[in-house]
């Protein structure tokens, strides 16, 4: 039984999940009749192809996202090499490129008609043939490079909030600094790490955009196939209600794997542990550079080229509004979003019943699903309420009788916060999690409680793990397509509505400048918040 | 307690100015891009003074919004870039009948809904492209020559995820059955050169690379492509000439079943329909005016006349799924 305390956190967390749920339902409702003829097709012609690749690309994201995310973070936040000071915060630029604009930029310059085999072909003659560009391996890779900075981001805050008394007296103990990393450093860092590797296969299960680039097929292209090409919206939600239950599987070893791992939050360092020379220098330099290059530096620069090839002739002033219409948006969607978060992370931490734990992962479900799917059924959902609710109750109070909420910019935002709950729980309740019970505790009894303790206490320690949660919110939004076009107000056309104008009639090089645009919007948040926790360190 | 007072009386105040409507406007959900539709619009309001409010999105979101709002919807009109989606529109009853002279007398019946409901504005041929350094023209003949053996190798196809190729095979079953469909499908799947493509201008990039000799694309692809490289060493031929034609889709409209403005938007359709705007509807894509009376933009004429399928375009959709399903079974990924 809960404390009557803790009760008074319920009602929050209640809401947020019921407004999950809300579209959630939809998809479990659409279980009322089953079209035998397409599930019977399905199943024969396409479900086993597609979820042993479903599977493959979980492994090979899952994979490499870790061994990227956490060899990035170990470096650039416990060693000194050159070029650190830059890297630290240029490694997670990658972050700002959405996963189809990657992998239309990978594509076009990889593939056989792309720059780099022409020129092949025309060094070494036309029978040259090189290895298949849009074949499992190639989506892994730009899956990985995409998803990685969110193993990055978070793993490297563990490292930084780890502090530097553990990893001497692992050095005093006779530790070398490999053995501290696997013995000390790396279990301790396992929960961030588990929550961004959570994270990055949400969004490998959820992309349909860059897949489709490849023409790899997943369990997501089946849901679409159904939608789209059997005029099948049922079908195609129970599909997707069978994704979600992917998810839940992945969320709850998610959670087991973290086990009883308590992370704390120790005096930060006041230098870097490791002074790296010679060779290890270089190798550490270098495995950094080449990831920011081929995850930055070399997409950037193709689409640099193809703007000016192509896009832009396509520059006006309607950019400004572009550029305002999607600054407002990300910023609105990640003030509200990292709020909500922030009361749901308290309510878990201060009432930390079943029942909340259960609430808690309901509100944070949104996530799994493939963008246009959970748009849709936040669609059904909005437009039902506004059948069953709004109409009549502005009718009674005398209105106009005519629905709000759909085709709003509250609705627009409120699907972002179903769609985005979960990135920006991770973070924060990661961080909530390093403060030890014991420091509320003696704030109180100094006589700080209530709102001056979360000022005062709690808020400071918290400013990270907030700015993390900002910031993927933020950008997730910027880069966020499906809810965006379905359910924008008139006129509310962002810059990634304009590359979905552009890739949708295959014009690649002029999507360059919207996508180029949205990189560069998306950058300077991604600076800025690296730069402010890289202080720490200096 | 006061900070969510406030965020909540934004919240509504937000939602209220969604809902503002103005009498004399018409409102439409377009799956064609905003650049291929503006300056359409922009010409109405600046010879009539009615405005248009459109927002863009794919077709399958749009009709399912349509849907899901019912009688309470803003939305007056909806446009396609096919005639299948026309066609599903039409059987989820999201749209009302036309019943308009001036529509029936600038578009033949084949490019309209045989229950008037939805109307056709431009076309979109689908035909094949061949490389001028591998292949000579008459070496070609029709779509279905393309599964010969002499092409092993040699055959770049879209992915069938595509409408516009779900669009052909569904006149193909039309025209020939489905096991003679299947059995063309299969072959060219045997004859594919490479893994299929995600779009059509891959597609005739990859050809003009050598990685290719032949493909099935829309025309407008090419007319983009052959912009910005004149020299591009691929050309257009029309297929079955001496039969059936070339498999022609089409961008098209119809009008809401509960448009709040049903009666502007039906005027803005029919002008749509003239002569004044079928011209620049179709030359923004090059695509060739559903007005028979209208001729093609100097540029999309200069690729030769042709003889267009006459097939109803709407089997496109009565057939969709059953052609997508074939599809599925002939490997065609």
């Amino acid at each position: 039984m809960a404390h009557p305390a803790q009760r008074r956190w319920y009602p929050v967390a209640f809401a947020v999940a019921l407004l999950v749920l809300l579209p959630l339902s939809v998809l479990l409702l659409s279980w009322h009749e089953i079209d035998r003829q397409i599930w019977a097709h399905l199943w024969q012609t396409q479900l086993p192809r597609l979820m042993a690749n479903t599977g493959v690309l979980v492994l090979g994201v899952g994979v490499g996202v870790t061994l990227l995310g956490v060899s990035l973070a170990w470096l650039t936040a416990l060693c000194e090499f050159p070029g650190r000071r830059w890297l630290d915060w240029a490694l997670m630029l990658p972050f700002a490129i959405p996963a189809y604009v990657l992998a239309f930029v990978f594509v076009g310059l990889l593939d056989f008609a792309g720059p780099l085999q022409t020129l092949l072909r025309d060094w070494f003659g036309s029978d040259l043939r090189l290895p298949r560009v849009r074949s499992t391996g190639g989506v892994i890779i730009v899956l990985v490079l995409v998803f990685y900075p969110y193993v990055y981001l978070l793993a490297r805050n563990a490292f930084l909030a780890q502090g530097k008394g553990l990893m001497e007296a692992a050095r005093v103990l006779g530790l070398t600094p490999w053995q501290a990393f696997w013995r000390v450093a790396l279990p301790m860092a396992r929960p961030a790490i588990g929550a961004g590797l959570a994270l990055a296969i949400m969004e490998t299960l959820a992309d349909f955009g860059a897949v489709s680039v490849f023409n790899f097929d997943t369990f997501t292209t089946a849901i679409y196939k159904t939608w789209y090409s059997f005029y099948s919206l049922t079908s195609a939600t129970q599909l997707a209600s069978l994704l979600l239950l992917a998810v839940m599987l992945v969320l709850y070893g998610e959670r087991r794997a973290r086990g009883a791992v308590r992370p704390v939050n120790e005096r930060p360092r006041g230098k870097a542990l490791y002074h790296l020379r010679g060779g290890q220098a270089l190798a550490a330099s270098f495995w950094c550079g080449l990831v920011f290059a081929c995850g930055f530096v070399i997409p950037v620069l193709q689409l640099l080229v193809w703007f000016w090839q192509r896009g832009r002739f396509d520059l006006d002033e309607r950019y400004v509004a572009l550029i305002l219409h999607t600054l407002y948006l990300g910023g609105m969607a990640a003030l509200i979003t990292v709020s909500v978060a922030l009361a749901l992370a308290f309510a878990r931490r201060l009432a930390p019943t079943r029942l909340m734990r259960t609430t808690v992962g309901v509100a944070n479900l949104g996530y799994a699903l493939p963008g246009s799917m959970l748009a849709v059924a936040i669609m059904l959902a909005f437009s039902w309420l506004d059948r069953e609710l709004v109409i009549p109750l502005s009718s009674a109070l005398g209105g106009a009788g005519k629905p709000l909420l759909l085709g709003s910019l509250s609705a627009l935002l409120l699907a972002y916060l179903i769609r985005f709950m979960a990135v920006a729980y991770g973070p924060l309740e990661n961080s909530l999690a390093r403060i030890r019970p014991s420091l509320p505790e003696a704030s109180r009894s100094l006589g700080v409680g209530g709102v001056g303790l979360f000022f005062r206490v709690y808020l400071p320690l918290l400013l990270p793990g907030a700015l993390s949660a900002a910031l993927l919110v933020f950008v997730d939004v910027l880069k966020e397509m499906p809810a965006t076009l379905l359910m924008r107000p008139f006129g509310w056309d962002t810059l990634s509505v304009r590359v979905f104008e552009m890739t949708s009639e295959g014009e690649w090089a002029r999507a360059a400048l919207p996508a180029l645009t949205l990189v560069l919007v998306g950058l300077l948040p991604v600076i800025l918040l690296i730069r402010r926790s890289a202080r720490r360190i200096g | 307690m006061q900070l969510s007072k406030s965020l909540f009386a934004a919240f509504t105040l937000s939602a209220l100015a969604g809902a503002v409507q103005a009498a004399d406007e018409v409102v439409v959900y377009s799956a064609r891009i905003d650049e291929l539709i503006k300056p359409v619009f922009d010409a109405y309001t600046e010879k009539t003074g009615v405005k248009v409010k459109f927002i863009t999105d794919k077709e399958a979101p749009l009709l399912a919004r349509l849907q899901a709002e019912g009688a309470n919807t803003p939305a007056d009109m909806l446009i396609t870039v096919d005639a299948g989606n026309l066609w599903q529109a039409e059987q989820e009853g999201v749209l009302k009948a036309l019943d308009s002279d001036v529509i029936e007398a600038n578009i033949p019946a084949q490019y309209r809904s045989s229950t008037g409901s939805w109307t056709g504005l431009s076309l979109r041929a689908r035909t094949i492209f061949y490389s001028t350094e591998r292949v000579q023209p008459n070496e070609l003949s029709t779509y279905e020559a393309l599964a010969d053996k002499n092409w092993e190798g040699r055959l770049c196809l879209r992915t069938s995820k595509k409408v516009y190729n779900q669009s052909l095979t569904a006149t193909l079953i039309e025209t020939h059955g489905a096991e003679k469909t299947e059995e063309i499908v299969k072959g060219w799947v045997a004859n594919l050169a490479t893994d299929v493509f995600p779009d059509d201008t891959a597609l005739l990039q990859a050809i003009d690379a050598g990685q290719c000799d032949v493909g099935i694309t829309n025309t407008y692809y090419y007319g983009r492509l052959v912009k910005q490289q004149p020299n591009l060493k691929v050309k257009p031929f029309w297929p079955n000439q001496a039969d059936r034609g070339v498999h022609v889709n089409l961008a098209g409209a119809g009008v809401t079943k509960h448009a709040p403005n049903a009666e502007a938007a039906q005027k803005l359709l029919e002008w749509m329909t003239t002569e004044e705007a079928q011209g620049l509807f179709a030359a923004l894509n090059q695509e060739f005016p559903a007005n028979p009376a209208v001729p093609a933009s100097p540029e999309v004429a200069a690729w030769g006349s042709f003889k267009a399928d006459s097939i109803a375009t709407e089997v496109a959709g009565k057939r969709q799924a059953e052609a997508t399903m074939l599809m599925d079974r002939a490997g065609w990924k």
